[in-house]
C-alpha cells in the first residue's frame, strides 16, 4: 500500500458519449500537500474531481486514492472528503444541523462528532443556529469546508473554496487548508484564482481539453515560462528606463508613468535578465522600491500554455 | 486504451452509510421544510374542524357519498373526507412530497454532496423512498383521525347507514371506515410512485411536481367516461372509488381488491422504473437537466403497457359498462328494504324484515327507448313492497342518476308519505326521511350475490 501518495493517477481517460472529458491524465498528489488543478471552463477539472471523490469511475487508466484502488464508482476509500460544483448544503436546516445530519449519516454522535469545533475552526460558530438560507457565498463554502472537515479527511477535493469569500474568509480558509496540509492531509484544490493557489499550492496541475499541459511544483512552471512583464518602481525612474533599454533580454514595454510623477517601469524579460536589471539598478544606486510580475507566474504559464493548447487544436 | 483499472478492496475501503441512516437524513430534510411542516398541521387539524363544522350545518353535503347521514352519525365525516382527499387533497399532498423529493436535489445542487456522504444511489433510492412513504404515511393517518374525531366528537359514535341502506354498528362503521381509508392508500401510493418517477425524470424542471394532480385528474376524468369496465378497473385511480364496495353486505370485495392490486402494481411498477433511471444517472455531468427521451421509453411506456396487460385480464368475463338492469333493480330493491326498515323504526310502526317486505324494484332507461344498460340520469324504478297482512303490495317511485362508475342518487318521486317528501313526522317531531333521496352502488363486476 502506497503510504506517500494520497492520490496516483496513471492515464486516465473518462469519455461522456463522444466528448473525451480527461485523456490519459496523470496525477501525483503526495501526502500533507497542497495540490493546485487550473485549467480553462471545460478542461476536466471537474471530472477529474468527480473521479477523486468516488462520484464516477474511469473508463481506462489506474486510479489510486489513499493506496487504494479506486476502480468503481463510490468505491472511494474512507477519509475523502471535499465538494465539486459548490458545497452541497440544505437551505432549510441551520449550520449546526446541516453538519449534525451528515455526522448522523456517517454513524457519528452530533453532540460528539465535532460539529462545534470545525464550526469554530471556518469562523461560523456565531452563525452556527441560523438557517443556510440566509448564508452568503463566502460563508457557504466556509460550511461546505466545514462538513468535509468533520469527516477528518486524509484526501480533501475542493472546488472553487475561496469563491465569494473576503480577505478575512480567504485567510481563514488557507489557515485550515494550510494546517491540514501540516497534518498530513492530501489537498487537491481547483480554483480560477490563481493568487490562491500561489499562496496555497507547492504543485500544480495545468489541464486543458483533458490533457495535462504541466504538472509540478510552481518554480519548475516559473522557470519554464517565457518571458514575463515586470513592474518596476525605483528612487530613480529616468535612470532605472536608461538602465532597462542597456540590459540585454530586458525591454521596455509600457512606459507608464514619467521620471516627474515617479510612475513604474513596465519591462518584459526572464528571470535571469531581470536579475541582469536588478544588479545593475542597485550598483548604480538606484533603490528598488517595488518588483513585481504584472500577471502571476502561474496565471502567464496558465494563458501561454492554455492558448498553445487552444491553437494546436 | 486498455483500463487497467481493478476493484480491488484495500482495507481503508469504507462501506455506504446504512440505509437506517440515509433514511434519518432524508427525513430530518422533509421535516425542515415549511411546507411540509405546515401539510402535516393542516392534515391533522383542518379534517377534524371541516366535518365539525359541516356537521352543525342545516345543510348537508348531499352530493359527496356518505354527506347526507353527517348529522346522523360521526363516521359518516371520515368517508365524506376520503371522497374529497382522493379527488384533491390526496393528489396534492403527494405531489409535493413524493414531486420533488429528487428534483430538490437538483435545484439545491446537492446531489454530489449526498452521493460523497453515502456512497451509494441504491441506498439514498431507498432513503428517499421510504422518508418520503412515511410522510405521506403521516398525512394520509392525519386525515382520517382529525376527520373521525371531529365527526365523533360533533355528532357521536352513532350506526352508519351503508350503501345498500343496512344499519353499520359503530364498532363495525369504525372498522370499515379504517379499511377504507388503508385501501385508499394503495392509489395514493401509486400517484407518489408517478410523483418520484417525474421526480427523477424530469431533474429540475417542476414538471415532475404537476404530474400526481395531473394523472390524477386524468384519472378521475376517465372514471366520468363511459368506458368499459375493464378500463375503468386498470386504472389505478379506480381504488378512490372501489372502497365503496366496503360498505354494502355483502362487501363488493372483488372491484375492490382489483383496485388495489392494480394501484400497487403501479406504485411498484412506477418506483422501480424510478430506480431505473435514477440509477443510470451520471452524476459528474453538470449539464444534467432530465433523462429526456430516455424518460418516455424508460418512464411511460412500461405503465401503458401495464395498463394494457391489466384491460386484457380484466376484460375476460365482464360486460362493457357494467351497470345492466338487473344489477340496478337488484341494488335499488335491496337499499329500499333496508331503509324502509330505518323508516319503519323512526315511525313506531310494528318491525319488518327484509324477508317479510320482498321488495323488488321494476327499472327502465329512457322509458325503454335506449338500450338498458350504463350510466345516465334516467333511469326510472318503481319499487314494490308487501306488509305481513297487507293484501296488497305498495309502490313507489324512483328517479335514478347512475354514474359511470356504478354510483347512483335515488330521488324519491313518491307517494309523498313514503318517499316523496324530505321530511319524515315523527312521534318526537319531524326527521329526515331515509326513503326520499338515498346513495347506492352498483357493484361493476359480477362477483357478488346481493341479498
Amino acid at each position: 500500500m502506497d503510504t506517500l501518495h494520497a492520490v496516483r493517477a496513471r492515464g486516465i481517460t473518462k469519455c461522456f458519449g463522444d466528448v473525451v472529458a480527461l485523456d490519459g491524465v496523470d496525477l501525483e498528489v503526495t501526502r500533507g500537500q497542497i495540490h493546485g488543478l487550473v485549467g480553462p471552463n471545460g478542461a476536466g477539472k471537474t471530472t477529474l474531481l468527480g473521479l477523486l471523490l468516488g462520484l464516477a469511475a474511469a473508463d481506462a487508466g489506474r486510479l489510486e486514492i489513499l493506496g487504494a484502488e479506486a476502480g468503481r464508482t463510490f468505491a472511494a476509500p474512507d477519509g475523502v472528503a471535499g465538494f465539486v460544483d459548490g458545497p452541497g448544503l440544505y437551505p432549510s436546516l441551520t449550520a449546526r444541523q446541516n453538519l449534525a445530519a451528515l455526522a448522523g449519516l456517517r454513524g457519528r454522535d452530533a453532540r460528539t462528532a465535532g460539529v462545534d469545533d470545525v464550526l469554530g475552526e471556518v469562523g461560523l460558530t456565531d452563525v452556527a443556529d441560523d438557517k443556510v438560507r440566509g448564508f452568503s457565498l463566502g460563508m457557504r463554502q466556509r460550511l461546505g469546508l466545514a462538513a468535509a472537515l468533520l469527516t477528518r479527511p486524509r484526501l480533501l477535493v475542493l472546488d472553487e473554496p475561496s469563491n465569494g469569500l473576503d480577505p478575512a474568509g480567504k485567510r481563514q480558509v488557507h489557515g485550515v487548508l494550510n494546517r491540514l496540509a501540516a497534518d498530513g492531509t492530501g489537498v487537491v484544490v481547483s480554483s480560477h484564482r490563481m493568487d490562491d493557489l500561489e499562496a496555497l499550492c507547492s504543485e500544480v496541475t495545468i489541464l486543458a481539453t483533458g490533457r495535462v499541459v504541466f504538472s509540478g511544483p510552481l518554480g519548475k512552471l516559473a522557470a519554464e515560462s517565457r518571458e514575463l512583464d515586470y513592474r518596476v518602481r525605483t528612487s530613480d525612474p529616468q535612470a532605472a528606463r536608461r538602465l532597462a533599454g542597456g540590459t540585454d533580454g530586458v525591454r521596455i514595454v509600457d512606459d507608464t508613468g514619467t521620471p516627474r510623477d515617479g510612475g513604474p517601469l513596465v519591462v518584459r524579460a526572464q528571470v535571469p535578465a531581470l536579475d541582469d536589471l536588478v544588479t545593475r539598478l542597485v550598483t548604480s544606486g538606484v533603490a528598488v522600491r517595488e518588483l513585481a510580475p504584472v500577471v502571476s507566474p502561474l496565471e502567464a504559464a496558465f494563458l501561454a500554455l492554455t492558448e498553445d493548447r487552444e491553437t494546436q487544436r | 486504451m486498455t483500463t487497467t483499472v481493478t476493484a480491488a478492496a484495500a482495507p481503508a475501503r469504507s462501506g455506504a452509510a446504512p440505509v437506517a441512516r440515509s433514511y434519518r437524513f432524508e427525513l430530518v430534510k422533509l421535516v425542515s421544510q415549511w411546507r411540509i411542516r405546515l401539510l402535516v398541521l393542516a392534515c391533522w387539524i383542518a379534517p377534524g374542524l371541516f366535518v365539525a363544522g359541516v356537521s352543525e350545518q342545516s345543510t348537508l353535503p348531499s352530493d359527496t357519498l356518505f354527506g347526507r347521514w353527517m348529522h346522523a352519525t360521526g363516521w359518516a365525516g371520515p368517508l365524506v373526507m376520503l371522497g374529497f382527499a382522493g379527488t384533491w387533497a390526496l393528489p396534492l399532498l403527494t405531489s409535493v412530497v413524493a414531486g420533488d423529493m429528487f428534483a430538490a436535489e437538483d435545484r439545491l445542487g446537492t446531489w454530489r454532496h449526498l452521493l460523497v456522504a453515502v456512497r451509494s444511489p441504491r441506498r439514498i433510492f431507498a432513503a428517499k423512498v421510504l422518508a418520503g412513504l412515511t410522510v405521506i404515511l403521516v398525512l394520509v393517518a392525519g386525515l382520517a383521525c382529525s376527520s373521525a374525531v371531529g365527526g365523533l366528537a360533533s355528532v357521536g359514535n352513532q350506526p352508519l347507514v351503508g350503501l345498500d341502506g343496512h344499519l353499520l354498528a359503530p364498532s363495525d362503521a369504525a372498522g370499515r371506515v379504517l379499511l377504507a381509508w388503508v385501501a385508499a392508500l394503495a392509489p395514493t401510493l401509486a400517484l407518489a410512485a408517478i410523483g418520484l418517477l417525474g421526480s427523477v425524470a424530469l431533474g429540475r424542471s417542476p414538471t415532475g411536481l404537476l404530474l400526481p394532480p395531473l394523472v390524477a385528474l386524468g384519472m378521475q376524468v376517465a372514471q366520468l367516461l363511459p368506458l368499459p369496465v375493464a378500463v375503468r378497473l386498470a386504472l389505478p385511480g379506480y381504488a378512490f372509488l372501489s372502497w365503496n364496495g366496503l360498505f354494502t353486505a355483502p362487501a363488493q370485495l372483488a372491484p375492490l381488491l382489483i383496485g388495489v392490486a392494480v394501484s400497487l402494481a403501479w406504485a411498484v411498477l412506477a418506483t422501480a422504473l424510478a430506480r431505473l433511471l435514477f440509477l443510470r444517472r451520471d452524476f459528474t455531468d453538470l449539464a444534467y437537466d432530465g433523462a429526456g427521451r430516455r424518460a418516455f421509453t424508460v418512464g411511460v411506456l412500461p405503465l401503458v403497457g401495464l395498463t394494457a396487460l391489466t384491460v386484457t385480464a380484466i376484460a375476460f368475463g365482464t360486460d362493457s359498462t357494467g351497470i345492466t338492469q338487473a344489477k340496478v333493480q337488484r341494488s335499488v330493491a335491496t337499499a329500499f328494504a333496508h331503509l324502509y326498515r330505518l323508516q319503519t323504526e323512526q315511525l313506531h310502526r310494528p318491525a319488518v324484515t327484509e324477508a317479510q317486505l320482498k321488495a323488488s324494484a321494476a327499472c327502465t332507461k329512457s322509458d325503454g327507448q335506449a338500450a338498458q344498460q350504463g350510466a345516465g340520469n334516467d333511469w326510472r324504478c318503481v319499487v314494490t313492497w308487501h306488509l305481513p297482512g297487507v293484501p296488497v303490495a305498495g309502490t313507489a317511485v324512483y328517479q335514478l342518476d347512475v354514474g359511470s362508475d356504478g354510483r347512483f342518487v335515488a330521488d324519491g318521486d313518491g307517494p309523498k308519505e313514503v318517499n316523496g317528501y324530505f321530511l319524515v313526522r315523527t312521534s318526537t317531531g319531524d326527521a329526515p326521511n331515509p326513503l326520499w333521496q338515498f346513495d347506492g352502488d352498483v357493484e361493476l363486476l359480477d362477483t357478488t350475490s346481493k341479498g
